[in-house]
């Protein structure tokens, strides 16, 4: 009596083992191929101008939005600036609503794709929520160029 | 007066909580009833006094007390009630106090209502549900002084961030942390388990109802939030896969997988020691959870300012209760004695499945939202994984899921035939079949996968109704029998059903936002008409408006359906000079069956939105200028939220089910197996 059930339990154990397997073999299986399409990186405007960040692949460019730079295309809800991180300076095209806390001489993050004239087409334009809050890419950039100067870490508030 | 008898509260708090974190453990190492009782007027005297504090903190928003650090920052005194209240808890330091206090709720809850839990299981509990307090008192006291003072006083206060000032997120918090520190509770009884050394089917049944709580909680403070994100950002979105959205999402997952455990656990005696591992597992993403948010290491747009030093107490507070209770857990687990055995097709390994894929998916997420982290830890690239990674890992991993739940509840505990099962389910799988038939003919777009997604809501739906219609011998019994088949179905089996067809309800929602909406961004002018999915908007003009802490400019859209007026849609952005900062208020209008969504940008040739002076949104107002408008039409999106709330009733009717509350378990294994239900 005692010797079935315990091969009972084991056999058990072994599905369930396999199962488990299976799954997270999937998963992985399923995170690796995702990680190489979806991964996207993270470049600052001096890549972009120093041509060390490929053309046409999802990407995230920070730094400040160069002052006098944004415009608004005339009959068209396509705005244009510039991201700077006081080294280099990208021009970005966008369409759509800026986020509230948009403006000029301010950190903003942008997803999009860059073409190969040199100019970025945003999908996507992040402001900070919050006034006090310096977006970690904006001060990454910064610090690469060299030009940070902020006296506290970003976002000291609190 | 106040601010200092709600600091000197804290304190108390934290005495209190170091002693009962001591002496009840002791005294149920002892066998000693005199230092065990202690355990509940310490929960209670904890729960006192951080609920004064609490109360003292509230009370200084309230009447503006600028002389309070905290209020200064957070509060204005032109602002309304309801978010002067909230501000209390929409910062740092009050949140937190927010989380002990409702640690030390869940302490006393525990000692009010486990009058049938044996003395030495629930005298342990409580002293480490208190460890927890201590823990997070103490980072209160030491880092997070919410009572302050400034002197001088300024004249007035800074203004909460206007994004906060919302009737949604005035309750997003606290559901939020319901559902985080209501797994502590379920981590306490773990770990008292793991020290007694013993699991079995009457502990899983004490468990549960506060697993059911905690991740009701936890699903509708996520749903508020999700809401929040849509209505207040403006961007007709209601989930981002953002960092902070699935440092909440890991804890639910977790939660749900253990919900399920427990029910093995408890009726036939078996997964114990994974339920225990899910247990700690959800409790350490709750932490993990707060760590993310709390200590600003986190790149996101949900991201508030936030002190770094706060992050590495929150990261010790996580490594100690991660680390000491995995250690205890790996030393005491292979102690306790395996239950009963099963087939792999059967109700259990159902459940099991469920477990897999849920642990899977939360690996899936957890990866993802850490992975940029560890990359820059080790100084590797800038990255960040957005949507589509998402996309790609979890949505495949819940596809299976999604069709095992109707499959599940049909099978029998121990073995089950997938055949039989099958038979049952051919209703449901004929339906689901005419749902997505049915959407192609409809849906003008073709779109193949979210006719597949709205065959398996329909599943998920139907076989939930089906299982219930079994159940109570619907169309096979007199009326009178079914009635009263359905008035003595257990609650547990109620809110199962409900839950698994809420679940439907959601992928629906989820489907039909993603698959079909519309978006139409363009300039208006005033007299201008366009069409959205259907609709005619007019454009009436902008005109001024003000609010009790805000100006606003409001645009107004008349909308018309087969030419009769349908709606007037008013969407605003705004100004809070006292923050400093602007908002967009989105305007809504819903059916239940499609939401019509517009904001409003900003004036053609503004060159610089928020410059020095009035913003050109503001002088604009009232002029013929053009504006960028953005619309949207949303199909199906109120089921999104109406799912996770039926999910919520669910989980609710099953917390009410009788044997949570009459029948003191038995510590006898048989004498705690049910027989009738289910």
């Amino acid at each position: 009596m005692k010797l079935p059930k315990a091969r009972a339990a084991k056999r058990k154990r072994m599905a369930v083992l396999l199962l488990a397997m299976i799954g997270l073999g999937t998963a992985a299986a399923l995170t690796l191929t995702a990680f190489d399409d979806h991964l996207v990186f993270f470049r600052t405007p001096t890549d972009v101008a120093t041509h060390k960040a490929p053309l046409d692949r999802q990407m995230r460019i920070g730094g400040l939005v160069e002052e006098g730079s944004l415009e608004r295309v005339a009959g068209s809800t396509e705005v244009r600036f510039r991201v700077t991180d006081l080294e280099h300076a990208v021009p970005v095209v966008y369409r759509g609503v800026l986020p509230d806390l948009f403006r000029e001489g301010q950190g903003v993050v942008a997803n999009g794709k860059l073409a190969s004239n040199g100019v970025f087409t945003a999908s996507e334009v992040l402001a900070r929520h919050d006034e006090n809050y310096m977006p970690p890419e904006v001060a990454e950039a910064l610090k690469r160029s060299g030009r940070w100067q902020h006296t506290e870490p970003p976002g000291a508030k609190n | 007066m106040a601010p200092e008898l709600g600091h000197i509260a804290l304190i108390l708090a934290l005495c209190v909580a170091l002693i009962q974190s001591v002496l009840p453990l002791a005294g149920a190492q002892a066998r000693d009833p005199a230092l065990m009782a202690t355990a509940k007027p310490a929960a209670y005297a904890q729960f006192f006094l951080v609920a004064l504090a609490f109360g003292c903190l509230i009370y200084s928003f309230v009447v503006s007390d600028f002389t309070v650090e905290n209020v200064v920052r957070n509060s204005h005194s032109a602002k309304p009630m309801l978010y002067k209240v909230s501000g209390a808890w929409g910062n740092h330091e009050g949140s937190m106090v927010l989380w002990a206090l409702i640690l030390a709720l869940f302490g006393a809850a525990v000692a009010a209502f486990g009058r049938n839990l044996p003395p030495g299981l629930k005298a342990r509990t409580l002293s480490i549900q208190a460890m927890i307090g201590v823990a997070f008192l103490a980072f209160i006291v030491f880092t997070s002084n919410p009572f302050n003072r400034v002197f001088p006083p300024p004249p007035d206060g800074q203004d909460l961030n206007p994004l906060l000032q919302d009737p949604g997120l005035a309750f997003h918090p606290p559901l939020l942390y319901l559902g985080y520190v209501g797994f502590s509770i379920v981590f306490a009884f773990a770990m008292a388990a793991l020290i007694e050394g013993r699991v079995d089917a009457a502990w899983a049944r004490w468990v549960r109802p506060w697993t059911l709580a905690a991740w009701s909680a936890l699903t509708g403070g996520i749903a508020l939030g999700s809401w929040w994100a849509y209505y207040e950002l403006g961007w007709g979105g209601w989930w981002f896969w953002d960092p902070v959205e699935n440092a909440s999402f890991m804890p639910w997952l977790v939660g749900a997988a253990l919900l399920h455990s427990a029910i093995v656990a408890e009726k036939r005696d078996a997964l114990k020691t994974w339920t225990i591992l899910l247990a700690i597992l959800a409790f350490a993403l709750s932490l993990v959870g707060t760590f993310l948010v709390r200590s600003g290491i986190l790149t996101s747009v949900h991201a508030f300012a936030v002190d770094p030093k706060r992050g590495v107490f929150i990261l010790a507070i996580l490594i100690i209760a991660v680390g000491g209770s995995l250690a205890l857990y790996a030393w005491r687990a292979p102690m306790l004695k395996a239950g009963g055995l099963f087939q792999p097709i059967s109700r259990e390994g159902g459940l099991v499945l469920n477990n897999l894929l849920l642990g899977t998916a939360t690996a899936t997420v957890f990866i993802g939202t850490l992975y940029p982290l560890f990359l820059e830890a080790i100084g590797g690239a800038k990255v960040s994984v957005g949507p589509p990674f998402f996309n790609a890992t979890f949505v495949p991993l819940m596809v299976p899921l999604l069709i095992a739940v109707s499959f599940g509840p049909m099978m029998g505990w121990k073995r089950a035939e997938l055949g039989a099962v099958f038979q049952r389910l051919w209703v449901a799988l004929a339906l689901s079949l005419g749902v997505i038939l049915l959407t192609l003919a409809v849906d003008k777009t073709r779109h193949v996968l979210a006719a597949l997604a709205m065959g398996l809501a329909a599943w998920l739906i139907f076989g939930a109704l089906i299982e219930w219609a079994e159940r109570v011998k619907l169309f096979r019994a007199p009326l009178a029998t079914v009635w009263s088949r359905a008035v003595n179905l257990p609650r547990a089996a109620w809110g199962m059903t409900i839950a698994h067809a809420g679940l439907g309800l959601m992928v629906l929602g989820i489907t039909g936002s993603t698959a079909w909406q519309t978006e139409v961004i363009r300039l208006v002018r005033a007299g201008d008409a366009f069409d959205v999915a259907g609709y005619s908007f007019v454009f009436k003009g902008t005109q001024r408006q003000e609010g009790p802490n805000f100006i606003a400019t409001r645009a107004v859209f008349e909308v018309y359906k087969n030419e009769r007026l349908y709606a007037v849609m008013t969407p605003e952005k705004r100004l809070f000079p006292a923050a400093g900062s602007t908002t967009t208020e989105a305007s809504i209008r819903t059916n239940l069956l499609a939401d019509l969504y517009a904001t409003i940008g900003d004036p053609e040739g503004a060159g610089q939105p928020g410059a020095a002076g009035p913003p050109a949104f503001l002088t604009q107002a009232g002029q013929d200028v053009a504006w960028t408008a953005r619309i949207y039409h949303n199909p199906l999106v109120p089921w999104v939220w109406l799912g996770a709330l039926v999910m919520m009733i669910g989980a609710g009717v099953s917390l009410t089910d009788r044997r949570h509350r009459v029948g003191a378990p038995q510590r006898l294994p048989q004498a705690a197996l049910p027989t009738a239900a289910e």
